[in-house]
């Protein structure tokens, strides 16, 4: 126990807390890891380094096809959850109105609820309103997973705004449509590019939805998943799985920085510097 | 927004006409009957605790608030459905409200902006209105670089240069430190002379508005418990809590035994019977009355000497700040001590607690206070 402790600051405590952060992120590794690998199997040890199954996939037509599909969804997706989330945060976050809760509860739901009932669920509606799966149905489905996102990133960029600001731009004259053009939208504009990458970021890797909601055309994670059957694909999928993950990785943490870029600038009003 | 019309000199104009007006929310009236007449170019403070409605008040004059019943009238133009962006009234917010993403000068300009001036006028205007604030120079200068002061003063220079009728003043100096405070209360005073329009300030701060009004409306409890002057407001004061907010004051309590038309007579424990001016609003309520004395004007009598008009008494307490001492005196039959204040060119920061001493007072300072 002592002995430990020497060797480890903290004790028990930063191992369990090592293992952790190892069992959650090590799986994840693997991905790069094997893609500049030589061997066409995953396994160790390593047989050297090589960027070719990066270089294969521009030759690729099916996977840009794919590529080109995911990111028409994903803009389409992402600037409306944008959108309705916008509407949805300044409802919740600037008036108090009865049901606010249970709505802003509602909104949020899709978060926690399992992924393939909502996909099935949308399925039978689709099919009932007589609509043919194409990727537009695609993108309905990806809003709806969006929103709620969209919601978390543009709430915290509308709540502590300084209501006296907009009052001060209405004793100055201007309209509400005025106000919220000059003043309220220029404030949360960080929050709203926010929102932007972090719902085109969750519509690029979303699966089960685009999977019961796509006709014939196949976006990045289903093409993926259609490549796995063949085990000779499979350093292309996990190159292109590397790109993805980078991909991710960049946009939220621009998106993070923005959204508190945002939450520190409609906060700081006579806080900070009063 | 209509341009300021320049009136004669001298002649009194009411500029904000409060009639009947309540604002409640449910059961609970954040303002109960209010009325209230304030003239054109006058400095008017709305003094009061937190909670006393002054502020609700003033966000209705405004247009962000309206009354539950009674009106509300700005240069004859009633404003009862004219939202606040068609008000001829304009806002320094307690918070400032400064637009966090414009500069000083898009700031200043942002109401001038709808107004679709030339843009030489544009410009002339804000220049004028920085000029006015001492703030020339500043215009490039973000919203976020700015200190306390110069946040206010970017937010009146904002407010002024729309020429507004009226203009409201929410706490503006609260957020500052004492010493700025009292340079920006010259400031505004002086400002206020300058441009002639009608200020109407919000504020706790019983000095605040002691220096820089023309008059004073007293609020307690969405009441207006009294408006007068600032020197009236303190040595006539109508009430006990009105006397109380504006500072230190001794209560005596009499019977009267006579009343007429101009004073009154009281019979006191501690200070015998006294004569009095009855003040105006004086209304009596049953046989008693209290008479108030502010602390300076007691007089502490040295040696022998002596007044017309004396009580004595021992120093309980003797409380030392500088200029001043604040001494504690117990006279036989009041039932508090009386509070003395008196500057120190005598020595009355020598005076040993203990000792008997003997005060002088003026009838004339002596103010009755129904019961």
């Amino acid at each position: 126990m002592s002995g430990l402790k020497r060797l480890v600051p903290g004790g028990w405590l930063s191992v369990y807390a090592v293992l952790y952060v190892a069992f959650l992120y090590v799986p994840v590794l693997f991905l790069p890891v094997f893609s500049v690998n030589t061997a066409a199997t995953p396994k160790f040890p390593l047989s050297g380094f090589t960027w070719k199954w990066y270089e294969g996939l521009p030759h690729t037509p099916e996977l840009l096809n794919a590529a080109w599909n995911s990111l028409v969804v994903g803009l389409s997706a992402s600037v409306l959850s944008t959108v309705f989330g916008i509407l949805a945060a300044r409802a919740i976050t600037r008036y108090r109105f009865p049901g606010r809760r249970p709505i802003n509860g509602l909104i949020m739901a899709p978060l926690v609820l399992p992924e393939i009932i909502v996909a099935i669920s949308m399925l039978l509606v689709i099919l009932q309103l007589g609509l043919s799966l194409s990727l537009f149905t695609v993108v309905l489905g990806h809003v709806l997973v969006c929103i709620p996102y969209s919601m978390t990133v543009l709430t915290s960029g509308f709540e502590g705004f300084d209501r006296s600001l907009e009052e001060a731009s209405a004793d100055l004259g201007e309209s509400a449509f005025g106000t919220f053009r000059r003043v309220t939208l220029p404030m949360v504009t960080p929050a709203i590019i926010s929102s932007l990458l972090v719902s085109f970021t969750i519509s690029l890797d979303e699966f089960i939805i685009a999977f019961f909601l796509t006709g014939t055309e196949a976006t990045l994670p289903i093409y993926i998943w259609g490549q796995l059957r063949f085990a000779a694909k499979l350093p292309g999928v996990l190159a292109l799985g590397t790109l993805l993950l980078v991909a991710s990785f960049v946009l939220l943490s621009i998106a993070e920085v923005l959204r508190r870029r945002a939450a520190r600038r409609t906060q700081s009003e006579g806080g900070l510097y009063a | 927004m209509p341009e300021h019309s320049v009136r004669p000199m001298g002649e009194i104009r009411p500029m904000i006409e409060i009639r009947n007006v309540t604002r409640s929310y449910g059961a609970f009236k954040a303002l109960d009957e209010a009325n209230l007449s304030i003239n054109e170019g006058e400095f008017f403070s709305l003094l009061g605790p937190s909670g006393c409605g002054k502020t609700t008040l003033l966000r209705m004059i405004a247009g962000f608030d309206n009354p539950t019943t009674g009106s509300i009238a700005v240069d004859d133009q009633p404003m009862a459905g004219i939202p606040a962006n068609r008000r001829p009234t304009n806002m320094v917010f307690q918070s400032y409200a400064i637009f966090p993403h414009l500069n000083v000068e898009q700031n200043v300009g942002y109401g001038l902006k709808r107004l679709k001036l030339e843009a030489g006028e544009e410009r002339r205007r804000v220049e004028e209105a920085l000029a006015q604030v001492s703030l020339t120079g500043l215009g490039k200068r973000g919203a976020t670089e700015l200190s306390g002061g110069q946040r206010q003063r970017v937010a009146l220079a904002r407010a002024l240069v729309m020429r507004p009728k009226v203009l409201l003043l929410d706490e503006p100096l609260s957020a500052l430190d004492k010493k700025l405070r009292e340079q920006m209360q010259v400031e505004l005073r002086r400002l206020q002379q300058a441009v002639g329009i009608t200020f109407v300030l919000v504020t706790h701060d019983q000095y605040e508005a002691l220096a820089m009004s023309d008059r004073i409306a007293v609020m307690f409890g969405g009441r207006i418990a009294q408006v007068a002057s600032p020197k009236e407001i303190y040595q006539r004061p109508v009430n006990r809590q009105v006397a109380d907010f504006l500072g230190g004051m001794n209560f005596v309590r009499g019977e009267i035994i006579e009343e007429n038309g101009a004073s009154l007579t009281l019979d006191t424990l501690g200070f015998g019977r006294v004569s009095t001016e009855k003040p105006t609003a004086f209304v009596r309520n049953g046989g008693a009355a209290t008479l108030g004395i502010r602390p300076e004007r007691l007089r502490v009598l040295w040696d022998d000497e002596t007044s017309q008009f004396q009580v004595t008494g021992t120093v309980v307490e003797r409380h030392y700040f500088g200029e001043i001492t604040h001494l504690v005196v117990e006279i036989p039959g009041l039932e508090k001590p009386l509070s003395v204040t008196e500057t120190n060119d005598f020595g009355a920061d020598d005076i040993p607690v203990g000792s008997a001493v003997r005060l002088a007072y003026d009838p004339e300072a002596l103010v009755a206070m129904a019961d």
